[in-house]
């Protein structure tokens, strides 16, 4: 298992290298003068010229390449052309925000999911499973982006119920330690804020944490009617204990395996999920950022936002990995 | 079991919606729901409208406009004499003024303010791209300190626009203590002797100011000035609704109607000092070899990389200029909120020609024109069309929807083409396109800030073009520089009304619309003075109970 | 082993074609996607409204539809910004968007098949770089690499289906490998290569025929994906170019307009989206359990 753990996070290693030679040499081969997005819209030629030497622009490509690694082995992507600011330091103060949204939605797609798997499958064939199971097959099918706009719509605008954009009422003063505003709010006892930064995060995580709902909901069903099935649970029946029992002390546990790995494989997706769910609520997350980086063309930031997601992308990847290995003992590693 | 928990949260969270609102501080604080972040917060070293919108109030220049015009008054300058050939300029300095680190202002913070802009070998030069100083302010030789309190602006020729461009966020003074204190870093710890003080800037979110207790003029009346960044102008309203903001910019035409009928809200509009066209490329410009700006006689003319043989001609270019439905465009993309242009700049301004009648909405007459130019079957051509929403065209792409279905009407087929923004200006400023989408939001109230810089011969320089439609008549450029270099008002006047019947005549533009500027305050929200640059000045503000 | 290739070759007539009416949710994807391609290709004939009318009809701009008697005539999900039929638009827009969603998934297997294969049946060196190269692109969310394409490309529709092609490639790569190592280790491929066969012979006699299966389940997978995908990226203002009636763009065109209260121009193009995702993955989860009950989770 140790030996496998090393293996795999070794393998990292040439596919974070690829990686970044990947982006660094699709930036690269954009069209368009990243000198001139610096030096703003109504830049001379002399201005423009003067950037292009300043941050490097003149130099050969692999030149640039080669000082860009130097220093992104050392976390330091370069500075933003668009806030002269380290496009690290950008990414960080914005990680949290995406953290929070994704855990928040992953906690809420689990929590209904495994319930109205559960419910769907200890009622097999009712009126309530059909409607769980359509629900959640919409939900797969769901186009993110479009789902945001509804809630937004609904209960936002029509219903006010909930605010759709913004961390936090501005007007309730708090104060940061992680980052993570239910998590701060609670180290500070700080319930007002607590209150105000869940209404805040509730219309994000729906958006984001529907696909990842439905999936759960339908493998959890499917994982259950297996269990179900099987000969240990028709002897508990037999022994005369309560449905009740039978489905929640003991199926539930083992049909809970499968799961497990699909959540796994869903954070990676709500990566991507982010992307377009920050972009419409307007979080102040890194996925937004990406896409606004991207729009203007902000190179250094482009680069380092799409390598960090990366990195997160693969580091979860094998975590899930593990996770798989270790809880499922019939699946040997090499 | 837990989603019932969820659902009880829920509905405890939107009962303490109410309470939250009560629990208000004591302190006036003034929340504005701003469009997008700021980029960085050096006046000298920031072009974009949400940077200049926050440093209004933190920084303060020699001159400043006046509530509401761009008429200039004394600011950190109590008075000031222009020389007899109005090459030099001696600014007399207020006293007893001190930045916000407590250091003193005085003609060291001046000329260290202009300095660092200019003089490639000043210390602090390398830490900004300075662009505006380039483009506004290369008149100017030098700024030298006579004594403590006198300054004196050296020209290299006379310019009847200097003192107004002196009002501009450019040349706003900046502390030189702060500036050493920060280094590199110092354009995210702004330091000035405005009304408000810097606090703290978090990213994407907010940026709080509060008051300057020892200003000048006296305390501002609110005690914080809150900037908050919400991107999509639907959730701005919304949030100004329930009072989570107190005001907010750029509001979403098609909301108009929702925000007048709320009679807690209040909408302002006046007319922008803007103007939002479609530029057609005549086909020459030439190449600034020298890089001075000016056209001069050895640097001949040439094809523009998008020459496009049947824009050349001014018949077809006036058959465009007919087949459009201007009225339209305002009355139901732009919603009413923008008056339908005629000429290249607002008529607000000096030397505003409103003799000239504009082309009426003509598809048959724009179709017999075509057919005159030798194209009776019309052609087909591309349209760059803006990817950004700005304050002179807030919806581009609809713009370029509508124009595209009108000229397929008489015939024009047109094809979109989009890039990013900064490709994009690179693109029409090297007159790359056809037919594009632009416009200009004035600098300093100056006609020469609308007029030279986007229809003189000398902007037609292929790489770093203002004249988008490439339109290259000498005459027209002789009228403008004279404008320039003279400082009786009534001759400027007179240039500029010639120049406008020349640009009209030749038609290289479909002037579409002066877009209104719009904010939303809150009804006790009280004092705010919408300015024709679109800058916000929050010093006179107050939130009633 | 044998049994297994009898099964193929079995399953390929009338049987399948009993197993898919017997599956009620692949017949209801299959209803779905018929309908869409159906709209697609009469376009020209049911869309009650020209999607492009010149000159443009501006005063009829977001008019609602037929719940309300305030509606424009002959709009019956109302119209949009510019006074066009928002049903006519989505009726067209089936057209691009099951065209962009066909071609992006051509694309990813054209490249996906021809990697898979090389990988798979070749081994060695070979199949060491293309899966070292297919692990890199994996390392980036598809969305996000295909917004970094596209940024770098240029935005537009073409772009966007050629970036999610490219995207979507080395998962194909991978299902491919994976059955071509599968097949490939089956005693009639040994025979073939015992007798002398070509390489290029088995590859497209007999390995490829083999892999038809997983090629259609995951292809029509993938174009749930791909459908969603480019409308994500016409969405972002990367896909489409107006006035391509794009659901995307079409969606992103007109949300700032729900608080005005005209929620119907942005709503029915989401609907449409999420219709022809949904038929697509009934359908493909359907096929998955007819024609191929090994790929079964």
């Amino acid at each position: 298992m140790k030996r496998y753990i090393i293996k795999r996070l070794l393998m990292l290693i040439p596919v974070l290298l690829g990686a970044s030679i990947l982006v660094f040499s699709l930036i690269h081969l954009a069209p368009g003068d990243p000198a001139r997005t610096i030096a703003g819209e109504h830049a001379s030629a002399q201005t423009i010229e003067k950037v292009r030497i300043k941050y490097g622009l003149d130099k050969p490509l692999v030149t640039q390449y080669w000082i860009w690694l130097k220093q992104a082995l050392r976390g330091d992507f370069g500075r933003s052309i668009v806030s002269n600011e380290y496009v690290s330091k950008e990414i960080l103060s914005r990680f949290p925000n995406t953290v929070e949204l994704t855990l928040f939605s992953m906690f809420i797609a689990i929590v209904v999911g495994v319930l109205a798997g559960i419910i769907s499958a200890s009622r097999q064939y009712s009126l309530l499973d059909y409607g769980f199971m359509g629900i959640a097959l919409f939900g797969v099918s769901m186009p993110v982006f479009w789902l945001g706009i509804m809630l937004m719509m609904i209960f936002g605008v029509f219903l006010r119920w909930l605010p759709i954009s913004g961390r936090i009422d501005i007007m309730i003063p708090f104060t940061k330690i992680t980052g993570l505003y239910l998590l701060d709010s609670i180290i500070t006892g700080n319930w007002e804020a607590f209150i105000s930064s869940l209404r805040h995060l509730i219309l994000p995580s729906l958006a984001l944490g529907t696909i990842p709902m439905a999936t759960i909901a339908r493998i959890t069903r499917s994982s259950m009617l297996e269990v179900l099935k099987q000969d240990f649970i028709r002897t508990e029946r037999a022994k005369g204990l309560s449905e009740r029992t039978v489905i929640y002390k003991h199926a539930v546990r083992n049909a809970l395996i499968p799961v497990v790995t699909v959540i796994g494989l869903n954070f990676g997706l709500l990566l991507s999920g982010a992307i377009l769910t920050e972009t419409v609520f307007s979080w102040p997350g890194v996925g937004r950022y990406v896409v606004k980086a991207v729009q203007m063309r902000d190179y250094p930031a482009v680069q380092g936002c799409v390598l960090f997601f990366a990195f997160i992308f693969v580091v979860v990847n094998l975590i899930t990995d593990i996770i798989y290995v270790y809880i499922d003992p019939r699946i040997k590693y090499q | 079991m837990k989603s019932k928990g969820i659902l009880v949260l829920l509905l405890i969270s939107v009962l303490v919606l109410g309470t939250t609102m009560l629990a208000l501080a004591q302190e006036k604080v003034l929340v504005f729901g701003s469009s997008g972040d700021v980029s960085r917060l050096d006046p000298a070293d920031a072009t974009d409208g949400e940077s200049i919108s926050r440093m209004d109030n933190i920084f303060e220049g020699l001159v400043e406009y006046k509530a509401g015009s761009t008429e200039i008054q004394p600011c950190l300058a109590e008075s000031w004499d222009v020389s007899e050939d109005g090459k030099e300029i001696v600014f007399h300095l207020r006293k007893g003024v001190k930045f916000h680190d407590g250091t003193d202002f005085n003609a060291d913070a001046v000329v260290f303010s202009f300095e660092r802009q200019y003089n490639p070998e000043h210390p602090y030069h390398q830490y900004g791209e300075w662009a505006y100083w380039g483009y506004m302010f290369s008149d100017i030789d030098g700024m030298e300190k006579i004594d403590d309190y006198t300054v004196k602006l050296i020209l290299s020729e006379p310019n009847a626009s200097i003192m107004t461009s002196l009002a501009m966020f450019t040349v706003c003074i900046v502390s030189p203590a702060n500036a050493e204190k920060y280094g590199e870093d110092a354009f995210k710890h702004p330091c000035g002797t405005g009304p408000f003080k810097f606090v703290e800037w978090v990213k994407d979110d907010h940026i709080t100011l509060e008051a300057n207790e020892n200003y000048w003029r006296g305390r501002p009346k609110v005690d914080k000035l809150i900037f908050r960044v919400i991107p999509d102008p639907s959730a701005r309203l919304l949030s100004l609704e329930v009072g989570e903001i107190h005001g907010m910019e750029y509001p979403n035409p098609a909301d108009f109607d929702r925000i007048r009928a709320n009679p807690d809200l209040v909408l302002m509009s006046e007319p922008g000092m803007n103007i939002g066209f479609m530029a057609m490329n005549n086909g020459y410009g030439y190449v600034d070899a020298n890089k001075n700006g000016v056209k001069d006689p050895d640097e001949p003319l040439e094809k523009t990389p998008g020459y496009f043989e049947p824009l050349t001609k001014k018949e077809v270019r006036q058959a465009i200029n007919m087949a459009i439905d201007k009225e339209a465009i305002v009355r139901d993309i732009y919603m009413g909120t923008a008056s339908v242009a005629k000429n290249g700049m607002p008529p607000f301004m000096l030397g505003y020609n409103d003799e000239i009648e504009d082309y009426p909405y003509d598809p048959t007459r724009a179709k017999e024109l075509l057919a005159e130019a030798g194209y009776p079957d019309g052609f087909e051509v591309t349209l760059h069309v803006m990817p950004v929403s700005r304050p002179y065209m807030f919806d581009p792409p609809k713009i370029g929807e509508a124009i595209q279905s009108y000229l397929a009407a008489v015939g024009i087929k047109v094809n979109f083409y989009q890039v990013d923004w900064a490709t994009y200006l690179q693109e029409t400023e090297a007159g790359m396109h056809q037919m594009c989408l632009l416009g200009w939001t004035g600098d300093n109230g100056d006609p020469d800030n609308f007029l030279n810089v986007l229809y003189g011969l000398n902007a037609c320089s292929i790489g770093t073009a203002g004249n988008y439609a490439f339109y290259t008549n000498e005459e027209n450029q002789e009228l403008l520089t004279k404008a320039l270099r003279t400082y009786d008002v009534e001759k400027r006047a007179e240039y500029y009304k010639k120049a406008q019947e020349l640009i009209h005549e030749d038609a290289g533009w479909v002037f579409l619309a002066h877009s209104n500027q719009n904010m939303v305050f809150r009804k006790n929200v009280e004092g705010f003075v919408l300015h024709p640059t679109s800058r916000m000045f929050f010093y006179p503000v107050d939130i009633k109970r | 082993m044998e049994q297994e290739t009898t099964t193929y070759k079995e399953s390929t007539g009338r049987e399948l074609l009993r197993r898919f009416k017997y599956n009620k949710s692949a017949v209801f994807g299959l209803i779905i996607i018929l309908f869409m391609v159906f709209c697609a290709i009469t376009a020209d004939f049911i869309a009650p409204n020209d999607p492009y009318p010149s000159p443009p009809l501006l005063a009829n701009k977001l008019k609602p539809g037929f719940w309300s008697d305030k509606g424009a005539p002959g709009m019956p999900l109302g119209s949009d910004g510019l006074g066009r039929c928002v049903l006519s638009r989505i009726i067209y827009g089936a057209r691009v968007s099951l065209t962009a969603g066909f071609v992006a998934v051509a694309i990813a297997m054209f490249l996906g098949i021809t990697l898979g294969v090389l990988s798979g049946y070749f081994g060695g060196w070979i199949d060491t770089i293309i899966m070292r190269i297919v692990d890199i692109m994996f390392a980036f969310p598809a969305l996000l690499l295909a917004i970094v394409i596209v940024a770098v490309a240029g935005q537009g529709l073409e772009k966007a289906m050629i970036a999610i092609g490219i995207v979507y490639s080395p998962q194909m790569a991978r299902i491919i490998r994976s059955s071509v190592l599968y097949i490939k280790e089956m005693e009639y491929i040994e025979v073939q290569k015992a007798i002398g066969s070509s390489h290029w012979r088995i590859i497209f006699r007999h390995i490829l025929p083999n892999s038809v299966a997983p090629v259609i389940v995951y292809g029509t997978l993938m174009l749930a994906s791909a459908i969603l995908d480019c409308a994500a990226l016409g969405f972002l203002g990367l896909g489409a170019q107006p006035p391509i009636p794009e659901w995307g763009a079409m969606l992103a065109d007109s949300y700032s307009f729900i608080v005005s209260g005209a929620w119907w121009a942005a709503t029915f193009p989401g609907i449409a989206i999420l219709l022809s995702v949904l038929g697509l993955n009934l359908l493909g989860d359907g096929l998955r359990d007819i024609l191929d009950p090994r790929l079964k989770q």
